[in-house]
């Protein structure tokens, strides 16, 4: 079986972000980019499934600027055994995204497609579904646990309350949560053979997809200030304040 | 405008977030029709009927609608959906499940977890984990959205008196199946549902001190939080953490105890009504965003607010 995993090149999350001053967007000059971490946890996910012996190879892609083969090779150096990127200095909304994943999961004929359920910088959430969708194949979101069996896939989902089990046809594109696995971290050796592995580069128009972006974003502002606070001197007033002046206990 | 919500529901009952949602798509204004699929899901429909605003309730009740499997509603979202100027849902693991399958076979954007309603076209939604709000205008002909549980008020769950029409459209797939459901017996509330929240960071120093927060929090009936420190250091499970990759939360009461204050933690955090923070070092950044902060021991502060509950 063929993995396909998905990554993108997000604001590393330790990063405090901040808005332009004109608000036409968040300011990204000289920040630290890196593996949305959700996909860290997709390419983890495939890479211990070639280590079981039920992948064989794992692909892994990734949509945007040139820059985007930073995080193509981090994880080729986790593991992965190929690259795909599709070039485009244009903004790449999940809808072209997951056009762009349809026709190359028609190339490529993968077994299973690994995404993260959302990427930290729009929180959108939908990309995975989408390629679902738009490929005609089942889908497994927020999952917790992935058992791959006999041309299915049985994957618990993190859902609101608790978790769900649910069985479905391979291929199918399964989205990651928190607790699918711990990442590992990229040895130097591997991070050395990373740079000899192959990545291919398409463009969306090769791959005959439009991807016109269908949202425009107005404006980016900073969200309401929290009003300072008080320092209290002690659990008593504290208790005070919190029942009689924010109501908030009885 | 005629506008489609579909209801997050448990076959017998309508949950809060979609009350949440038909506000919002009484802001964007026009005839608003509730969707509910599922199986013997009638009394969910004529609860559905009562809310406030809603002009007609569609029921699909029908088999292949049982467990929500995302494949199936949104083949039966997408074949009523053309009628519609905008597709609503609430931002729950549901809503978040099937409505992007919905846009994608309309080939229309979706806009995700809005916060605001600009216009009928124009939105707000956060960005970054809220450190961020985008305005953002769709050009499509249906909007596809999902509404964020905590930024609009929910309308009145009675009072309404809709009229219900029964749809008979079966949908199956067959790509998924559901085996089963392991939904938690929690004696406290979920995090994102909870009204108040008590979390403990890298302060608490090891997992059994969390049982000092179980207690008060059992008296305030708080769901018990942490943050991603506490998390990585092994004292309690990933899925009580509350953060930009944890759960996004905003309660009416927020209490962080020996949490020091990273980005990453209040991105998760910083849109909770009241803030307090309980640390011993008084420099900590989480004293920025407190309404409340107490410069004290946790070990001795926590016990003491134990006893005054």
């Amino acid at each position: 079986m063929k993995v396909l995993v998905t990554v993108k090149r997000v604001v590393d999350y330790n990063v405090n972000v901040r808005v332009l001053s004109d608000h036409s967007a968040v300011d990204l000059n000289n920040v630290k980019m890196s593996v949305n971490p959700f996909d860290e946890i997709a390419i983890e996910e495939a890479v211990r499934l070639k280590e079981a012996g039920t992948a064989e190879e794992v692909v892994v892609v990734s949509i945007g600027t040139s820059a985007c083969k930073e995080q193509i090779r981090t994880a080729l150096a986790l593991g992965a055994d190929r690259g795909i990127l599709v070039e485009s200095d244009d903004v790449m909304q999940p809808l072209a995204i997951a056009k762009l994943m349809k026709v190359l999961i028609e190339k490529e004929q993968p077994g299973l497609v690994i995404t993260g359920k959302q990427a930290i910088d729009d929180d959108n959430s939908q990309t995975g579904q989408m390629i679902a969708a738009l490929a005609g194949l089942s889908q497994a979101t927020f999952a917790s646990e992935l058992v791959i069996g006999d041309g299915t896939a049985t994957v618990t989902r993190e859902i609101d309350g608790g978790l769900e089990t649910i069985t479905v046809k391979l291929p199918a594109i399964v989205t990651t949560d928190l607790r699918l696995n711990e990442p590992r971290y990229a040895s130097l050796p591997n991070i050395m053979k990373a740079k000899k592995k192959q990545i291919d580069i398409y463009t969306p128009a090769e791959l005959g997809v439009e991807v016109a972006p269908r949202i425009k974003t107005l404006k980016v502002t900073p969200p309401a200030e929290r009003k300072a606070g008080i320092i209290v001197e002690s659990v008593e007033e504290l208790v005070d304040k919190l029942r009689n002046e924010a109501k908030v206990i009885t | 405008m005629s506008i489609l919500v579909v209801a997050d529901h448990d076959n017998e009952t309508i949950k809060a977030p979609t009350l949440v949602t038909v506000a919002a798509a009484a802001a964007i204004g026009g005839d608003i029709e509730v969707l509910v699929a599922g199986e013997n899901c009638g009394a969910a429909g004529e609860a559905a009927s009562k809310i406030a605003g809603v002009s007609k309730v569609l029921v699909a009740d029908n088999a292949v609608y049982a467990h929500a499997l995302a494949e199936n509603v949104a083949a039966l979202v997408v074949e009523l959906g053309s009628n519609y100027s905008h597709i609503l849902t609430a931002t729950t693991t549901s809503g978040k499940n099937f409505m992007p399958r919905v846009a994608a076979l309309l080939d229309v954007a979706q806009i995700s977890d809005i916060s605001g309603v600009v216009s009928e076209d124009t939105f707000e939604r956060p960005i970054y984990a809220g450190n961020a709000i985008a305005t953002v205008q769709s050009s499509d002909s249906i909007k596809v959205l999902t509404v964020r549980g905590t930024a609009f008020d929910p309308v009145a769950a009675e009072g309404g008196s809709a009229s219900v029409e029964v749809i008979d459209i079966a949908t199956d797939t067959g790509l998924t199946t559901w085996d089963r459901d392991e939904i938690v017996k929690l004696e406290r509330p979920e995090l994102t549902a909870a009204s108040i929240i008590i979390s403990g960071g890298r302060g608490m120093q090891n997992g059994e001190n969390f049982a000092l927060l179980e207690s008060v929090a059992d008296k305030l009936g708080a769901a018990i939080g942490a943050s991603r420190a506490a998390v990585d250091a092994g004292f309690v499970p990933n899925d009580m953490q509350v953060g930009q990759t944890g759960k996004i939360v905003a309660p009416d009461l927020y209490i962080a105890v020996g949490i020091s204050g990273a980005i990453q933690h209040l991105a998760g955090m910083k849109d909770s009504k009241v803030i307090v923070a309980i640390n011993k070092d008084e420099d900590a950044p989480i004293f920025q965003v407190a309404d409340y902060g107490l410069v004290a021991d946790l070990f001795k502060a926590i016990p003491e607010l134990d006893s005054m509950l």
